[in-house]
């Protein structure tokens, strides 16, 4: 398969049947009696001491240089990972959420993405329990789409307040707001998503039977005062 | 061939087979790389081509990534830099690899050169390689030239303002081509977004292609060696030359010791000396360009400093830039200037062996002079070296036809 | 001493215009003390980064330099941070900004101090170790000082206090190949005290000098660490390398 590699045509596969990296180290025997004293190669080798030494140079001195790429390939793979900067511009934003009505919900962008934060009404809170049968994970089992913090049935951290990633979790669209009840029997309110139709709930719960595979995503927060959220930390000083 | 076919075995199918029988994979890399026969008393000077592409290769990855984080635009160029060399994880060993790596082709290069120039191998059959390595030679000061602006430090600047006024000599149309350079009035943001077109695309395609041509040209007439015959004129009865040794594995496995070597010298530089005492990154360019202050001491970067030192050692605007040009453009001419009947050094007599000590010296000297002021005592030297460079150059035609050579061996000379 | 001391000025600027092209050759007639400052120095580190942001960052940015990164490199919590040094700052992740307006540093200096995140990448480390303590009374100068290392700068002797004032004296040469003498700077002579010995304000100096350094290229130590590792691998490999170039060419005779 790799015959093209082989070096000159003098060589040939070692009778034992050795392969080896660019077959640099065998030899035939017969060489020697075709081309008894040529100047590129009348020093034909069948010591298999030799044979073997050379074996484990070709060897050695590959896979150190592989190595040695994959080593070098670190610092340009490293670099495309975000920068300093854009990790400062993706810092936490601080949200002044005090002066949102009941059933308000305000855009936020955080690292660069949409961030729903909505203050959920008496009403919209009572909503929740009713959609639970249309969902697909209602009780929040997927670890990867919301903080511990965030695994109880409003998905937040106080009932009132939703935050999520204004992003549909089918190829990423940002999610319209239909809170009203209706007109299918299963609405109560929730996000519908444009591009494909995805829906989710008024806690960003994915439905059943929709695009989307699971509920919204909930960003990392907390509440530095009664009513200022800081997006983006979980804990820590600032 | 048949022979060879029927005693390696021919190609038993599978994918090597389905790709050779639509594309000559195996055509190519038999003809460039195991069959394709090089002198075998290659010596030291021999090494800097493979190091050439390989340094070629160096500054393609690394300019790549440097450009996902440059911005070439005269408001943001410096504080770019400023970002990969800090923000961007490793962005400083990308920028050290590449601003290292300029300085490494040009020494690469010249060397290369030199070896052509010990051991003749511009001469017949191998004119068109030398003269398209020599076209390398110009893209590369080019590119190294539109690189150059693009930190946009005050070398950067002041460096690009004294060479692109340079065109400012030529008669008549000197003035407006100097502007169509800049695409300003004076160097801008404009000329700094038209130099990074250069730099990154126009000047690297031609490069390229330049060096593939370079390597086609090599590999029709065959290498050169340090003893100057042909080893084609000696064949055994399979056509393959008796002094030749097939490319894989005898030249690979010299050619990464080579390798090795200069990556140690490279990385030595990269990880403790990047800034090369100031001649692979020069201190004045830690300055952000600054269109009212001209830093004390403007010079090019050093691979440029000889034949800057041409210019300023002739008192006049365009009779300079016209001896500049014509050092840089001389050495094209080598095929014919030398009308030696031997290539090597080796064979060649102390009129040749003087002449070119006289010419490595005052390029040496010259190079020096570039980075000194102008003033005094530089000038007369400069002046003096400027001669003898261009003596070696013109009288060669002369001396190399009087000069008494040793006979050359058929064979090559070979300690094995 | 008003009189002598313009006379001075105008007799050395004089010689310094006429003399403008053989001394742009020389760096400095001055001769330079050593930094000998040591970036894997921490404590020292922290000690500059502290004098920076007390007495160089009023007027100074170095605003390529992230306060988050600097306090890992030099070992500071989050909290030292914030409390010690983040004085125009909101977050660890912004970078050192002055806390002078832009058109307050034009009004009152001509030009904007300069940003000094790589200063001494293109001055030297010792040129800035020395320019600090090069200061001069000069009554005609608008700050009241001048520098040795460069003469009519708009930057006043910031560290007076600490330093104490001193004067430059200035001694006649012959000048060099040529007819009349000129005026060359020979020490600098204390006038008053200020609040450190001659010890502590020169490590007061390094220490900041040191800062500078570090800030000019943060990833230098990590760049010889890395470098070290390299090599040594490089070296491994030339020696396999070597061998195996030696054991492919036993074929040829």
């Amino acid at each position: 398969m790799r015959h093209w590699f082989r070096t000159q045509p003098r060589f040939d596969r070692h009778p034992d049947g050795k392969k080896g990296l660019l077959q640099i180290y065998q030899f035939s025997g017969k060489a020697k009696n075709d081309r008894p004293r040529s100047a590129y190669g009348s020093a034909i080798m069948t010591d298999d001491v030799d044979r073997n030494r050379r074996h484990f140079l070709a060897v050695a001195t590959a896979v150190t240089g592989g190595a040695g790429i994959a080593l070098a390939a670190i610092p340009f793979v490293a670099s495309l990972k975000p920068s300093a900067r854009a990790e400062a511009q993706g810092a936490p934003v601080e949200v002044a959420v005090g002066s949102l009505e009941p059933g308000e919900m305000i855009r936020v962008i955080w690292r660069g993405r949409l961030v729903f934060v909505l203050r959920r009404s008496e009403d919209m809170l009572a909503r929740l329990p009713k959609v639970t049968e249309y969902l697909d994970d209602p009780d929040s089992l997927n670890a990867d789409q919301q903080p511990d913090f965030a695994v109880n049935e409003y998905r937040s951290r106080k009932p009132e307040f939703l935050v999520v990633e204004g992003s549909c979790t089918h190829l990423g669209c940002a999610p319209l707001e239909q809170f009203e009840v209706g007109p299918a029997a299963d609405w109560f309110g929730g996000f519908f998503c444009p591009c494909h139709g995805s829906k989710f709930d008024l806690a960003g719960r994915v439905y059943k039977g929709v695009p989307a595979p699971t509920n919204m995503r909930v960003p990392p927060y907390r509440f530095i005062q009664n009513d200022v959220i800081m997006l983006g930390a979980e804990s820590g000083a600032a | 061939m048949a022979r060879i076919e029927s005693e390696i075995g021919a190609p038993k199918g599978g994918l090597i087979k389905w790709i050779d029988d639509r594309f000559p994979l195996t055509k190519v890399i038999k003809e460039h790389a195991t069959e394709y026969y090089g002198p075998k008393n290659f010596n030291f000077w021999y090494f800097f081509g493979v190091l050439g592409f390989f340094v070629l290769v160096i500054q393609l990855v690394t300019g790549i990534f440097l450009t996902m984080s440059y911005k070439p635009s005269a408001a943001e160029a410096f504080a770019s830099v400023e970002y990969i060399m800090r923000d961007v994880e490793f962005g400083w060993l990308i920028r050290y690899m590449h601003s290292t790596g300029a300085s490494a082709f040009f020494i690469v290069v010249y060397l290369h050169m030199y070896r052509a120039m010990l051991y003749g191998s511009y001469k017949k059959p191998r004119e068109l390689v030398w003269i398209i390595g020599m076209l390398i030679f110009y893209v590369l000061m080019a590119e190294a030239f539109a690189g150059y602006l693009l930190p946009w430090g005050q070398m950067s600047y002041w460096g690009a303002q004294v060479i692109i006024s340079l065109f400012g000599a030529i008669p008549v149309i000197g003035d407006t081509l100097v502007e169509y350079i800049r695409g300003d009035y004076s160097i801008s943001d404009i000329t700094l977004n038209r130099f990074f077109a250069l730099h990154v695309i126009a000047l690297p395609l031609v490069l390229i292609a330049l060096v593939f041509v370079h390597i086609v040209a090599l590999h029709k007439v065959g290498s050169g060696n340090p003893d100057g015959n042909e080893i084609k004129d000696h064949k055994g009865p399979d056509g393959v030359p008796l002094d030749g040794v097939a490319f894989h594995p005898y030249d690979t496995s010299k050619d990464l010791v080579a390798i090795i070597v200069f990556l140690i010298f490279f990385c030595a530089v990269v990880f403790f000396a990047p800034e090369m005492g100031g001649y692979f990154l020069e201190y004045a360019n830690f300055d952000p360009a600054n269109i009212r202050v001209t830093p004390e001491h403007i010079q090019p970067a050093w691979y440029f400093t000889p034949y800057y030192a041409m210019l300023r050692a002739v008192p006049d605007k365009l009779l300079g830039a016209m001896t500049m040009a014509a050092g840089v453009v001389l050495p094209l001419f080598l095929p014919w200037l030398d009308r030696s009947r031997v290539k090597s050094i080796r064979y060649r007599g102390w009129l040749y062996k003087l002449a070119l000590a006289i010419f490595t010296i005052s390029f040496l000297v010259l190079a020096w002079l570039g980075t000194q002021p102008a003033t005094g005592i530089f000038v007369m030297m400069a002046r003096v070296f400027t001669i003898l460079y261009f003596g070696f150059f013109l009288l060669m035609p002369y001396y190399t036809v009087i000069d008494k050579t040793k006979p050359v061996p058929e064979r090559v000379v070979w300690h094995g | 001493m008003d009189r002598s001391g313009s006379f001075v000025k105008v007799l050395l600027s004089m010689l310094l215009l006429a003399c403008a092209s053989t001394l742009a050759a020389k760096d400095s007639a001055i001769e330079m003390l050593p930094a000998n400052n040591n970036v894997g120095d921490t404590a020292s580190l922290q000690r500059g980064a502290r004098n920076f942001m007390n007495y160089c960052s009023g007027c100074h940015s170095a605003k390529y330099v992230r306060f988050n990164r600097m306090g890992r490199d030099l070992g500071l919590t989050e909290d030292q941070l914030i409390e010690n040094l983040m004085f125009n700052a909101e977050t660890p992740h912004d970078t050192i900004q002055r806390t002078m307006r832009d058109d307050d540093a034009t009004r009152w200096f001509g030009n904007p101090p300069p940003d000094l995140s790589v200063v001494p990448r293109s001055r030297g480390i010792n040129y800035v170790f020395n320019f600090l303590q090069s200061f001069y009374v000069d009554p005609d100068s608008p700050t009241g000082v001048d520098n040795i290392l460069l003469h009519g700068t708009s930057m006043p002797n910031i560290l007076w206090e600490l330093q104490g004032y001193q004067k430059a004296i200035f001694v006649e040469h012959a000048v060099e190949g040529g007819g009349g003498t000129e005026l060359v700077f020979e020490r600098f002579e204390p006038i008053s005290e200020g609040s450190m010995s001659a010890d502590e304000f020169q490590s007061f100096v390094r220490d900041t000098v040191n800062f500078l350094d570090y800030m000019s290229e943060p990833v230098q130590l990590r760049r010889r660490a890395i470098g070290i590792w390299v090599l040594m691998f490089l070296g491994v490999f030339l020696i396999l390398a070597v061998m195996l170039k030696k054991q492919i060419w036993k074929d040829i005779s």
